[in-house]
């Protein structure tokens, strides 16, 4: 290496070491944050690494019972509304695909452009007026809102590159339409069915703005109770912060392990939900 | 463009002359999908459009009052501040990760070692739960005990109000969406490079160009399609955000980090005017419409004079 190519690394790494620092320190003070005890969570200088570390913040977190009950929350939420849109949405897109009807493709848009708080207004009656307040079932429906999108838009993408000649040999064949499907398509579309349902998870996990409306004391998804923690005690940061990390570790941890699985889905349909 | 459903008639016939042919259908695989869609998406659309109609009040009988609704914005001083507001936030969450994105994507187009893992990490902030990050953000923007106040004091900076002061407050969230989404835009034009061939590369190099050359005169306007992409759903996504600035300021202090979806927020779910609220999600809507097609427009008129220097 001459010293060009030397200097040309050393420039290369500061950067990516610039670039990539925001996201690391962020996610280390949060860290820092959720294992400290008050005083030093109060202590100026600020303190990085503490003399002692408060994994009690954790444990007082998973102790009240009420945290529980919002965790499963979320899980049957994030749940039944991914489960449901792969449903639906696998089968669409592989339809609108062959059908070649883009044109459908503008309410998927319409759903994107939309913002959440506008589906909430009308489907708040309806679930008012139907009883359902109370229960997880609005809000899983509303969910759909998120999940179908995302679902649909990225299988359409992935049907569209997978090969017809497969499909057109087991038409002649005699196999059904529904069987062609099933067992065609689907096994060759599998990286994108992973893509849809991780990309569907991450952003009905995170959303946060169907829940504060919909969810009564019994019902609150994670984000939201993270919300009322705020607002509840506002000084004792360890235990917020810890409660904080709980909530988004799932997604930080599926985000580091199926990257290339999440890079590929945005930049095909740089979705977003909510 | 499916050969399959296109097959005529008689054509059909020829391979299989004894079964009889119907069109093929795929219909059967979106009806399901079709009812979701109408069911959550398309009537509550039609719904609000009919709920802005009213005066519909919680606990009160609904009356037909017309526009009347619609005329209530322009009058309404905290609707047109929230306009404003969301505008500037707008403005600078679409500019800041766009000049941002481009740089990082400038970088994780090299190649170095561990650059999956490195760009898994980048994307973190994207994917995190925002109202978890905005919990963070909350306690690091405290005046007295927060760590930015603290690293600003190491450059010799004065201590900040940050979210607690009206004048910075917009600039403050900005700073945590800029944060947040600059991954999306890096990955956005990160395709973009990967699409540019390399011999626009080699030619500048033999003709001595240096980095900044290569990049305003080559790299830039090949890449100038994807900014527009990265532009327009940032545009999308900073007009809608919600999850910040609700959990971070719920719209203060006072009003002045209240965006039209922040004050639709308080008009339906706070007041329970949910006709108004209506009309505000309605016209709310045609304003992410208006700046999507005033974004296309300006996309016309630029890449026609970029478009001269080779193919984009």
């Amino acid at each position: 290496m001459n010293p060009r190519q030397i200097l040309g690394q050393i420039g290369l790494w500061l950067s990516v070491f610039v670039i990539v620092s925001p996201a690391i320190l962020f996610f280390l003070w949060m860290a820092s944050l959720s294992l400290k005890f008050e005083i030093d969570n109060a202590s100026y200088p600020p303190v990085f690494f503490p003399e002692h570390i408060a994994w009690k913040n954790y444990a007082d977190v998973f102790a009240s019972n009420r945290f529980l009950t919002y965790f499963t929350n979320s899980l049957v939420v994030t749940g039944c509304a991914t489960a449901l849109a792969m449903l639906v949405g696998v089968p669409a897109g592989y339809g609108i695909a062959r059908m070649a009807a883009h044109k459908s493709a503008i309410v998927i848009l319409i759903a994107r452009i939309t913002p959440g708080l506008s589906y909430l207004i009308p489907l708040f009656l309806l679930f008012q007026w139907l009883g359902l307040l109370g229960t997880l079932v609005p809000q899983i429906i509303i969910h759909l809102v998120v999940t179908v999108p995302i679902v649909i838009w990225i299988m359409i993408g992935y049907f569209e590159t997978t090969p017809l000649e497969l499909e057109e040999a087991a038409l002649i064949d005699g196999a059904t339409r529904w069987q062609v499907f099933r067992h065609v398509a689907l096994p060759i579309a599998r990286p994108g069915l992973a893509v849809a349902f991780i990309l569907a998870v991450i952003f009905s996990w995170n959303n946060f703005v169907f829940g504060i409306v919909l969810a009564g004391r019994e019902t609150r998804t994670l984000p939201v109770a993270v919300y009322n923690m705020i607002s509840f005690d506002q000084l004792s940061w360890g235990p917020l912060a810890a409660a904080a990390l709980i909530v988004t570790a799932p997604v930080l941890l599926l985000t580091v392990l199926a990257q290339r699985q999440i890079v590929a889905g945005l930049t095909a349909g740089a979705v977003k939900g909510g | 463009m499916s050969v399959v459903t296109q097959a005529s008639p008689a054509a059909t016939e020829d391979v299989a002359p004894a079964r009889e042919w119907r069109p093929p259908s795929y219909w059967p695989f979106v009806i399901p999908a079709l009812v979701v869609v109408l069911a959550v998406i398309v009537f509550p659309w039609v719904f609000t459009i009919w709920m802005s109609l009213q005066e519909w009040k919680v606990g009160s009988p609904t009356v037909f009052v017309g526009l009347a609704n619609y005329l209530r914005l322009p009058t309404d001083p905290r609707f047109v501040e929230a306009v404003g507001h969301t505008l500037s936030y707008t403005a600078l969450s679409v500019l800041l990760p766009l000049v941002f994105g481009t740089l990082a994507a400038v970088v994780f187009h090299q190649k170095f070692a561990a650059r999956g893992f490195l760009r898994g990490i980048f994307i973190m902030p994207m994917m995190a739960t925002p109202v978890a990050i905005a919990l963070v953000w909350t306690m690091m923007f405290h005046p007295q005990l927060g760590v930015l106040n603290y690293l600003l004091s190491l450059v010799g900076l004065p201590p900040q109000l940050w979210v607690f002061n009206p004048t910075t407050v917009i600039p403050s969230l900005v700073l945590v969406e800029t944060w947040q989404w600059t991954p999306l835009v890096m990955l956005i034009v990160l395709g973009g490079l990967a699409a540019i061939p390399t011999e626009p590369y080699e030619s500048a190099q033999i003709d001595g160009a240096n980095f900044w050359q290569v990049f305003r005169f080559i790299t830039l306007p090949l890449i100038m399609p994807f900014l527009f992409i990265a532009g327009m759903i940032r545009m999308i996504d900073a007009v809608k955000s919600f999850d910040i600035i609700f959990a971070i300021t719920q719209g203060g202090p006072g009003s002045a980090s209240e965006t039209i979806n922040v004050y639709l927020y308080s008009v339906a779910f706070v007041y329970y005017d949910l006709g108004y609220g209506s009309a505000i999600a309605v016209v709310f809507f045609l304003l992410i419409v208006a700046l999507a097609a005033l974004l296309l427009y300006l996309r016309k008129r630029l890449l026609w004079t970029s478009e001269l220097g080779g193919e984009a």
